[in-house]
């Protein structure tokens, strides 16, 4: 959506807003919160050449949430006639009368919201890419061509794709907040097939480059070529024998540790007591060199607003400070059932940065001396309740600080709780593509299953 | 005499915007020079309610409609929706999906029009799920479900659960002329109980569902069922001892261990991947990858099951599709476009998340066809190994075979017999080879219970999967115990 559509979907988005909100009063609501959004995109994936599709997404949506004194009722449409739409808050009322009743439920305290009329136009989140289809094409081309081209082991490709994305959306509810999110998004990928000649085994790896900003996404050759080299390296993996190992995460499957933790630590997880990390505020679950903050202001970032899905003001926070829990990540409603403040988590966190403990990712290699490097984790056997932790990865073995063979169809496994303590060190090769910022993470003491 | 499913769903779909044959005459002379080109009009109607704590906390009602355009020439696929249903709307989206066509195609003499539709068996009813019950009967069943677990132990300290209903109208138009409509229920309940007892907590999720009304859960003590079986499995996994690491033997009980079938081969065997040269079993039918007796089908045409469909995302009858025969691979799930392209018929699996998803092969219902083998002979002739029960999800690396299970309840065999329960791990083995492994097969043939979802290239679609009892000599155990 270009700056225009913006403008008048903003108006025409205010002018919905203002009416659900009036028919949930009408219809017996007391209070009501609403999001909106509208977007529109291309997206392109040509397979060995070829155009394979050609994709453009147009959405909208409503979704309402209203109260009738503490009962909740909720409701969702794509369709934003004014009949779906009156449809659509009389549902949402419906609900309502027959939810019970639930003290900590409601609109989120009125004085931890942003001030009336807020939006984040400030943090330049919006940068739409007037992206033709033939232009698409041709980048999409040029970046599987650098891969296939890359080396004669590069047999197949499993498609490269280019997306753009941009839209608005709207946050809004009866205590008067309105908040506006104009944002865009805009990705390149590319994914291909790799096979020893004589051998059977073939091998699939990717790589991908994303930004709110088109002219700062990784040139066409840079991710073709990137994704043909993690394809090669993985050849001729092997499925080492089972045994206790130190494992380095690479920072792109590193980040799924942090989010095992903030899940542990999220407002549900405390006061429905079904986490590995109860009532852990003051407590040291990490070693006293582990920093991690929240910074929900920095500039062109994907998790950043100035306001969560309840409107309240995000600010910058830390979370582990010298390895002790500072606070949980809570909305207004866990908030409440823990008797603590809403920390302006509705909806999820706003770039966590886990600080890095400096070395690089070759000093990380030498520390791990002898493990496992895991590229990727598939699978997902994480209990949360008692943290135990045990996934199917892929790799590289080290020995002497140095990669000796790929790794595969093998399992790592632990529990977090020691897990999260055994932290030796955090690379500086950060990976800055999604809300968590990590370099590789080092741990030690886990268990590799395999042959 | 009631309306046909076409009537209704035309009722539903094109008479409040008015759209008629001509209309789609129109649109499809937008999309001439098309191998295949089809317009999906959807409507869904969903709801759910949620119950925590002893209290209904919320529910939730959603309004979805929309229409989908797409052209395909050769290989290559133009698509465009729109969340309107009218006619300048379906111009617009046919419009940018011919995007991928050769301008300036002629030579098309015949209107468009609607021909006699096929005679389609339905495999659910056209009733509406979600009026199947009140609304005060819906919440009688969660607090059914709360009562229940509460009652089946002192351990119980939280219980969550919650129901959710789909009523889907779909008409499919495509530029040959057919005209197909299909109208679809699918109910879902869960249920998540926390346990705690000696200072240790645990907690179990189950659930069951299928293409049915609400009041399938008002039948057969299923409330209760499904509220004792999940008390019963977070207190079995309370006794829980660390599962070994490293090659086992593994016996993996029947029904919804199946998801093994859906990921190491099912996956595999999907026609896009094959098509492209893709997937491990790429150019390998008639070739053998399983063991001796191993027969997996994938079957849209099961009555009532969360996995079926009466007819495909594209208008295509569903089948009992043979992918392995006798240890022998026989075929792949097609959709249109890629049986076309490798010179096949489609079988029906052509499916899509919504209107505002492209179709592509996926699964239906996959299971295994049983054996000869009685469960408890299967269990007493191990010696040392792994009995999983129970599963959570599971992932495939379709180009390196690798795949993964989670078990979520699982004993030791020892000297032939059941004794610990151990820790939740990961399974992970190479789908080409893991049903050579399989040396024996149970007589006891069992599907799951109906909360299957699949995720493929961003999408989701509700499927199911079953089997008989299987021993497999040699899958690596993922635990912390080596």
């Amino acid at each position: 959506m270009n700056a225009s559509e913006i403008t008048i979907a903003d108006t025409e988005m205010r002018e919905v807003s203002e009416l659900v909100l009036k028919l949930s009063k009408k219809y017996g609501a007391t209070d009501a919160e609403l999001s909106l959004n509208r977007g529109a995109g291309l997206s392109v994936e040509v397979h060995k050449g070829q155009v394979d599709k050609l994709e453009y997404n147009r959405d909208q949506g409503l979704n309402l949430t209203v109260y009738i004194g503490q009962h909740q009722g909720s409701a969702t449409t794509g369709d934003l006639s004014p009949q779906a739409i009156e449809d659509t808050v009389k549902a949402a009322c419906n609900i309502a009368k027959y939810t019970g009743e639930d003290k900590y439920t409601g609109l989120a305290d009125a004085e931890l919201m942003l001030a009336d009329h807020a939006n984040n136009n400030d943090l330049d989140l919006y940068h739409p890419w007037d992206l033709n289809a033939e232009q698409a094409i041709e980048i999409a081309k040029e970046c599987e061509a650098a891969a296939l081209g890359f080396d004669k082991r590069i047999i197949n490709s499993d498609g490269a794709s280019i997306s753009s994305y941009s839209g608005i959306g709207m946050i809004a509810n009866t205590n008067g907040f309105t908040g506006i999110m104009p944002s865009s998004r805009h990705s390149l990928s590319c994914s291909v097939i790799g096979q020893t000649q004589g051998s059977e085994d073939m091998q699939r790896d990717y790589w991908y480059s994303t930004s709110r900003l088109h002219n700062q996404l990784d040139t066409a050759e840079t991710v073709g070529k990137k994704s043909a080299e993690r394809t090669l390296a993985r050849l001729n993996g092997k499925q080492i024998s089972t045994r206790k190992a130190n494992i380095l995460y690479s920072p792109e499957v590193a980040r799924s540790i942090i989010g095992h933790f903030t899940s542990a630590i999220g407002g549900g997880s405390q006061y429905r007591k079904s986490t590995y990390l109860l009532d852990c505020v003051d407590t040291k679950v990490f070693p006293e060199f582990i920093h991690l903050h929240e910074q929900p202001h920095l500039k062109q970032a994907f998790g950043s607003s100035y306001f969560d899905k309840e409107g309240v003001a995000t600010n910058n926070r830390n979370i582990v400070v010298d390895g002790i829990v500072q606070n949980y990540i809570m909305g207004s409603y866990s908030a409440r059932q823990l008797g603590l403040k809403s920390t302006a988590n509705s909806g999820g966190t706003h770039n966590l940065t886990l600080d890095t403990t400096g070395q690089s990712f070759d000093e990380l290699l030498k520390m791990l001396g002898t493990g496992l490097y895991v590229t990727e984790l598939i699978g997902n056997s994480v209990n949360g309740i008692t943290g135990d932790y045990s996934r199917g990865a892929a790799g590289f073995w080290v020995e002497n600080g140095e990669i000796q063979y790929p790794v595969e169809e093998v399992t790592v496994a632990g529990n977090l709780k020691d897990m999260l303590q055994n932290i030796v060190a955090v690379g500086n090769d950060v990976d800055l593509r999604g809300g968590t910022r990590t370099g590789s993470i080092l741990i030690e003491g886990m268990t590799v299953a395999g042959a | 005499m009631s309306q046909s499913p076409l009537q209704q769903a035309q009722q539903q779909l094109f008479e409040p915007s008015g759209i008629t044959e001509s209309h789609l005459d129109k649109v499809f002379s937008q999309l001439q020079g098309a191998d295949l080109a089809d317009l999906y009009f959807q409507s869904t109607r969903f709801e759910s309610w949620g119950m925590e704590e002893g209290i209904i906390k919320n529910g939730t009602y959603s309004i979805e409609q929309g229409v989908g355009v797409r052209m395909v020439v050769g290989e290559q696929t133009g698509f465009a929706y729109s969340d309107e249903i009218s006619f300048d709307a379906l111009t617009t989206a046919a419009k940018a999906a011919a995007g991928i066509g050769k301008a300036g195609q002629t030579g098309r003499v015949q209107a468009w029009q609607a021909n006699t539709p096929a005679k389609i068996n339905p495999l659910y009813s056209v009733d509406n799920p979600l009026a199947a019950l009140t609304e005060d009967e819906k919440i009688a069943l969660l607090n059914l479900a709360d009562k229940e677990a509460r009652a089946a132990s002192p351990y119980v300290t939280q219980v969550m659960a919650n129901i959710a209903g789909v009523h889907e109208h779909i008409l499919i138009a495509d530029i040959e002329g057919n005209l197909n409509a299909d109208i679809r229920p699918l109910v879902r309940m869960n249920i998540t109980v926390i346990v705690e007892k000696d200072g240790k907590r645990e907690s179990a999720g189950t659930g069951g569902g299928g293409r049915y009304g609400f009041d399938y859960f008002t039948q057969a003590d299923r409330v209760r069922d499904y509220a004792n079986e999940a008390v019963r499995l977070a207190l079995v996994n309370l006794d829980a001892v660390p599962a070994p690491a490293g090659s086992q033997t593994v016996v993996l009980g029947s029904g919804w261990p199946g998801i093994l079938l859906h990921e190491a081969i099912g996956h595999g065997l999907e026609g896009d991947f094959n098509r492209k040269g893709t997937s491990a079993f790429s150019g390998r039918v008639g070739e053998t990858v399983a063991a001796k007796g191993v027969t997996v089908v994938d079957d849209g045409t099961l009555e009532n099951r969360r996995g079926s469909l009466s007819i495909d995302d594209e208008g295509t009858q569903t089948n009992c599709t043979t992918l392995i025969e006798n240890g022998v691979l026989k075929g792949y799930m097609q959709d249109k476009l890629n049986a076309k392209l490798m010179g096949e018929q489609s079988t029906g699996n052509g499916r899509r998340e919504s209107y505002a998803h492209l179709p592509m092969p996926r699964m239906t219902n996959t299971y295994m066809l049983p054996g000869n083998d009685d469960p408890e002979e299967i269990l007493a002739s191990v010696k040392n190994g792994l009995y999983a029960v129970n599963f959570g999800g599971g992932q495939v690396d379709i180009t390196s075979g690798k795949f993964v299970f989670s078990a979520s309840e699982a004993y030791l065999i020892e000297n032939g017999k059941i004794t610990q329960p151990v820790k939740g791990a990961t399974l992970i083995g190479n789908g080409p080879d893991v049903l050579t492994r399989v040396s024996m097969i149970g007589n006891d043939l069992k599907l799951d219970a109906g909360v299957g979802v699949c995720g493929k290239a961003g999408q989701s679609v509700p499927v199911g999967v079953g089997q008989p009892t299987l021993k497999i000599d040699g899958l690596t155990v993922g635990g912390t115990e080596a």
